[in-house]
């Protein structure tokens, strides 16, 4: 199946003369939920906007579901909803005004019985009445979600989603889109948080400087790059590592009960037997061992590092 | 046709003058009334008539021209100028709306206020001198072409700006003057020359003359040429935008 979203040679150079994108090419699945990963002024937002036509491209071409963002625009935006990064609202609109509103400007006729499902999916019912100005920020999220999920998106886009929303709202939100994701809509999110990206996300985009220069499953991307660590709980204290088992760099805890190595799982020999057999040739015994895969967050900053 | 988006702009807007109607309505109602009170009643005793219609009467239909200019474009550039501040303009610019749609409902929901308010003043007139309309569908014409044209031009400064400061400079530095030099409150025919020559390229005096002439059928320059330059304007003013709109000059670059 021909997939959702298609990014051809995508560049924008912005006014000032900014070059915030640099040839991307990247597909998105049906279905999927893609995390697009960066550093501040990566050009995450650039090419968010460029899609749903906030921004105009300099080169290149973006289609959704078959059509050019252009030429089609009428059927490439109704498709999609977008929640902004900041937190933009009218302030002495209600709740249920704006999000009314924004269905009626996708075109659609009014639903109340859809709103009303959106709000309370989203724990905005009892605040349908009340002027956006006089809720939280949180909350003011939550109305910006409501409103681009309004007009019933196949896409959704969240620029950031999570920042500055606590720990239970977030939780409420991800099971939002994973309901979302189950009745068959495509979600690309970015985020700082990157346990949510490795919770959350299908595959991983990783952008930076503009240039999108990786994009892998989630799962494979952990274990193609992923280091492993191994730790070892010592029967007695060590002073220092031996110089017998230099070859290995590993690292002693401050407390002297705990060795670790780290290895490359992709590597042709992990080295694991030789270190066991050095350590009992050294003397040293240990109680217990365990391994660590590690986090996407520790990938992801050390491919950022081999760009720069 | 997303006809349910322009609605929906269209009522969001007229819902902003709900909101503020001290502002939007009750104001320029009573700075009419000042204006009858100071030139119609204090200078008006001393002027008796202008081509023969009184002078109170003589001034209604360029004080309703000086409302309708004045609001049309505080309203239009206020409109699309403000969700382009707060940034809310992200939805209206990833909706699926074309440029024409998106005018329907801001130039629309600007100039329908201005033509109601032009009206609200016309009644308000009514209770200060004598009024007659010589040519009701004329007036009507005269003052839906002028609000729209000015709604429009007010929605270009709108885009254009890129600060408050901007946005209030032109109403105050062109639009005003040229409404006061433009035969608001005189006849062009009065000026001595060189000025009358001069006022002829202030397009507002084709404006008010025109308008005036629906009501009075006195006029400094002929209705045709009254219509034709309200009509050229309106045109160039949908140009400037299609032309914004197609570059996405100051809203998608
Ligand atoms: N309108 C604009 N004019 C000029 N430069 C811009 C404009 N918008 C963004 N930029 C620049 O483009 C680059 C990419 O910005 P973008 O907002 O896409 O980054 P981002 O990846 O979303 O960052 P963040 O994680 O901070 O949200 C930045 O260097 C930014 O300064
Ligand atoms: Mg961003």
């Amino acid at each position: 199946m021909r997939p959702i979203i298609e990014i051809a040679g995508l560049s924008k150079t912005y006014a000032s003369g900014f070059n915030a994108l640099k040839q991307v090419n990247l597909d998105i699945h049906r279905g999927e939920i893609f995390a697009l990963l960066g550093p501040n002024g990566a050009g995450k937002t650039t090419l968010i906007s460029i899609i749903c036509g906030i921004v105009n491209p300099s080169t290149g071409t973006v289609h959704v579901d078959g059509h050019e963002i252009r030429r089609d625009f009428r059927a490439t935006r109704s498709l999609i909803g977008l929640v902004p990064q900041e937190l933009t609202t009218d302030a002495f609109e209600s709740v249920w005004a704006t999000v009314s509103f924004s269905r009626g400007l996708f075109g659609l006729p009014p639903d109340p019985a859809h709103i009303e499902k959106v709000l309370k999916d989203l724990s905005l019912w009892d605040k349908k009445d009340n002027r956006i100005m006089t809720l939280s920020g949180g909350m003011k999220r939550r109305v910006l979600i409501a409103k681009a999920l309004s007009h019933e998106p196949r896409v959704l886009f969240l620029d950031e989603p999570t920042a500055g929303v606590d720990v239970s709202l977030r939780k409420d939100m991800w099971e939002v889109v994973r309901k979302l994701r189950e009745s068959g809509v495509t979600i690309i999110l970015t985020t700082h948080y990157l346990e949510e990206a490795e919770e959350m996300a299908d595959r991983i985009g990783v952008i930076t400087k503009g240039e999108l220069i990786l994009v892998e499953e989630k799962a494979a991307l952990i274990t193609k790059l992923g280091k492993k660590q191994l730790s070892l709980h010592l029967h007695e204290r060590l002073a220092e590592v031996p110089v017998t088992l230099a070859a290995f760099s590993l690292t002693l805890s401050p407390d002297g009960m705990e060795l670790t190595y780290t290895y490359d799982i992709q590597a042709e020999r992990t080295g694991i037997t030789g270190l066991l057999r050095a350590l009992a040739d050294a003397g040293i015994r240990f109680r217990d061992l365990n391994t660590k895969q590690s986090s996407l967050e520790e990938i992801f900053v050390d491919l950022v590092r081999q760009k720069q | 046709m997303n006809y349910h988006g322009m609605k929906a702009i269209y009522r969001f807007e007229m819902a902003r003058t709900g909101r503020t109607l001290m502002q939007s309505i009750v104001s320029p109602v009573i700075s009419t009334s000042l204006y009858f009170v100071v030139f119609g009643a204090a200078i008006g005793s001393r002027i008796t008539e202008i081509e023969g219609v009184s002078y109170g009467a003589f001034i209604v239909p360029g004080l309703i021209m000086l409302t309708l200019l004045t609001q049309s474009i505080s309203n239009a550039s206020f409109g699309i100028y403000f969700p382009r501040f707060t940034g809310t303009i992200y939805e209206l610019l990833s909706a699926p709306l074309s440029f024409v749609e998106v005018l329907v409902g801001y130039v629309g929901a600007a100039a329908s206020k201005s033509i109601i308010l032009g009206l609200i003043i016309l009644a308000t007139a009514g209770f200060f001198v004598p009024l007659q309309v010589a040519h009701p569908f004329w007036m009507l014409a005269f003052l839906v072409l002028t609000s729209v044209a000015f709604s429009l031009f007010g929605f270009i400064i709108g885009l254009w700006a890129d600060g408050f400061e901007k946005l209030q400079i032109i109403p105050l530095l062109i639009v005003t003057p040229l409404t006061f030099l433009g035969g608001t409150f005189y006849s062009i025919s009065v000026l001595p020359a060189p000025w009358d020559t001069i006022a002829l390229f202030n397009p507002v005096v084709y404006l008010v003359s025109g308008f005036r002439w629906s009501f009075y059928e006195v006029a400094d320059v002929s209705v045709a040429v009254s219509l034709s330059v309200t009509v050229a304007f309106l045109l160039g003013c949908l140009g400037v935008v299609g032309w914004m709109f197609k570059t996405g000059y100051r809203l998608r670059n």
